[in-house]
């Protein structure tokens, strides 16, 4: 590389100033929400990558989500309702199946039966939602097994509590019992487990999106490590870091909403 | 005076990992119009277990009814299905829990909570509940009621919620009213004003009421009779001032012994009675109370007594009673502050 390129390169990225200075010229341009460009596809920057790639990865995010809260809530219920019996054990026989294998084997799995054998869903791309169905359900597996765990935990706890018995010695029906008075105080640590949920599965689709070839921001993270792209890393690693601080924000917020006891500013704390 | 609650032989076992627990072996009792029958004794003596039968409220499994009945108004309520039983629970018989702090729903207000078996039972609009809710409020003593109602548990004291509880309980005038040691998790003062609630709650709205405690004082103040219980069993039954001044039985000699009198000599200790409960998994064959009745004799350990009837009211399951026993005087611990005969 001639020397006077290399000077005007390093003058344009401003590469010859103090290393501190760059740091915060950086720092400037997160905060605006600039990433710069990226190093390795001329002519696109950071941003660029992010919002065409996010929205994929939001919508499959958001279709795992509610995938795992739907039938993890559903089963841990059901398996608390009935504890130890038949529907409790193939609940949490579900559920420890689940949890321990990989969602890329359940990938693999799912896309042999699902697309190659019975030819009901496409193999992979993410251009309808028939492409969606599974690796959202790949995606949606081990948190809706976490889900159903917690949420049978603490609806035993709940079910045996006192205001549950208060509930029933009032004549209240089993199904309002569990629905108005059971469900909304045990719903807390899977509330809780959201949070940091959001995140994983935002950010843990990229084995997903790369099995099933979908663009999402997973993927471009991937590439851009194998790339050696280093303004993408940065550029997606500090997107995701806000994603989670707002995605807890939301669910500290909610709280509030579920939980009476739970106030934000000086009206807290007496009781 | 009419009988609205009849309990014949009633048996409720639980079937656990290790054995079938006893809780309640054979009691008979029964609950008079406007009156209150106090049942008494120990920890795990099957009190509660006894109280949450009458609502059926037990866990069926592990718990089982082994025979016996439950009349109610007539009605025998062990033949009845769950459905029916949920237009009684609440409407007819009500019940109030130990622990105010966590019998109250804490995501809910307890507006709501007094609304909801009144939507349930008498077919109230949610106006007519909300209504009807401040009255009760009102009813129990809770001062400004319009902005209580629209509060949360949390938001209550202890005492408070122990009143919202009655106001709950007493939302639909039911006929029997369960008290499982209802002031028990509260502090002394709080207690009195609970109990002194309860019995001018009874005459308005003409309940009867099943208190069940372990604290004598209470029973005093609040009972018109008592009924004993041990090991699973009802030991001796009568009217307050039977049980008080003429007790029979060994274990309320003991019940009464233990109970602190600041009448008393301060040299004097308090005397408790030595031993544990049995173990209903495995019940003694014999008088529950053998193994740790100081005046146990061989007949105790191996034959239950049948009750001796002492009066048209009072009935004791001892031995001692048996004109074959040797007389045996109560003793000095378990007189409550002197005989009454003498202060009349």
């Amino acid at each position: 590389m001639p020397p006077e390129i290399e000077a005007q390169m390093n003058a344009k990225y401003g590469l010859d100033d103090p290393l501190h200075i760059q740091y915060f010229d950086y720092l400037k341009d997160v905060a605006q929400w600039d990433f710069g460009p990226s190093l390795k596809l001329t002519g696109q920057s950071v941003n660029d990558i992010i919002n065409r790639s996010f929205e994929y990865s939001l919508l499959l995010g958001l279709e795992s989500i509610f995938l795992a809260l739907a039938f993890g809530i559903l089963l841990g219920v059901i398996a608390a309702l009935r504890h130890n019996s038949g529907v409790d054990y193939t609940a949490m026989v579900i559920a420890v199946l689940g949890i321990s294998v990989p969602n890329f084997i359940l990938a693999a799995v799912l896309q042999y039966f699902f697309a190659m054998k019975l030819q009901l869903l496409p193999v992979a791309g993410f251009d309808s939602f028939a492409h969606t169905l599974l690796p959202a359900i790949a995606l949606a597996t081990t948190p809706m097994a976490f889900i159903a765990r917690l949420m049978r935990s603490s609806m035993l706890d709940v079910l045996s509590s006192d205001y549950i018995k208060t509930a029933k010695a009032k004549g209240l029906n089993e199904r309002v019992v569990t629905y108005r008075h059971a469900l909304r105080n045990a719903i807390m640590p899977v509330v809780s487990y959201l949070g940091p949920l959001v995140v994983a599965i935002l950010t843990g689709s990229f084995v997903i999106e790369e099995i099933f070839n979908i663009p999402g921001l997973g993927a471009e993270f991937v590439n851009s490590v194998t790339n050696r792209d280093y303004t993408v890393i940065m550029g997606t690693t500090v997107f995701f870091s806000a994603l989670l601080l707002v995605s807890i924000l939301l669910v500290d917020l909610l709280y509030t909403l579920i939980d009476p006891r739970i106030k934000f500013g000086k009206e807290g704390g007496k009781s | 005076m009419k009988k609205v609650l009849e309990v014949k032989d009633l048996n409720v076992f639980f079937d656990t990992y290790k054995a079938e627990v006893q809780a309640v072996r054979g009691v008979s009792f029964d609950v008079h119009e406007k009156e209150t029958l106090a049942i008494v004794g120990e920890s795990g003596s099957g009190k509660s277990v006894t109280s949450q039968s009458i609502m059926k409220l037990i866990p069926m499994p592990p718990g089982k009814f082994a025979g016996g009945s439950i009349k109610f108004n007539g009605e025998e309520l062990l033949d009845k299905s769950e459905k029916q039983m949920e237009d009684i629970r609440g409407k007819e018989i009500s019940m109030i829990f130990q622990d105010p702090m966590t019998s109250l729903n804490p995501t809910m207000t307890v507006g709501k909570q007094i609304a909801e078996s009144l939507i349930k039972h008498q077919n109230m609009s949610k106006s007519q509940a909300r209504k009807r809710g401040l009255e009760l409020l009102e009813l129990v003593g809770i001062p400004n009621p319009d902005a209580r109602i629209d509060q949360y548990p949390h938001e209550y004291s202890g005492g408070m919620r122990q009143r919202a509880m009655i106001a709950i309980a007493l939302a639909c005038n039911p006929k029997l009213l369960i008290a499982d040691e209802p002031t028990t998790a509260l502090d002394v003062t709080i207690q009195a004003q609970i109990l002194d609630l309860m019995r001018d709650l009874q005459d308005k709205v003409n309940t009867s009421i099943i208190l069940i405690t372990h604290d004598l004082g209470v029973v005093a103040n609040a009972a018109h009779r008592v009924a004993v219980m041990y090991g699973g069993k009802i030991v001796e039954t009568g009217t307050v001032d039977e049980i008080f001044y003429n007790p029979t039985h060994p274990y309320t000699w003991g019940l009464l012994g233990s109970m602190p009198d600041l009448d008393r000599d301060g040299e004097e200790e308090l005397q408790a009675i030595p031993g544990t409960p049995p173990d209903l998994s495995d019940p003694p064959k014999g008088c529950p109370f053998a193994a740790r009745c100081p005046y146990a004799m061989k007949v105790c350990e191996n034959h239950m007594p049948d009750y001796f009837e002492l009066s048209d009211t009072q009935k004791s399951a001892c031995w001692l009673l048996d004109e074959r026993s040797p007389k045996v005087e109560p003793p000095e611990s378990a007189k409550v502050g002197g005989s009454k005969r003498d202060e009349e």
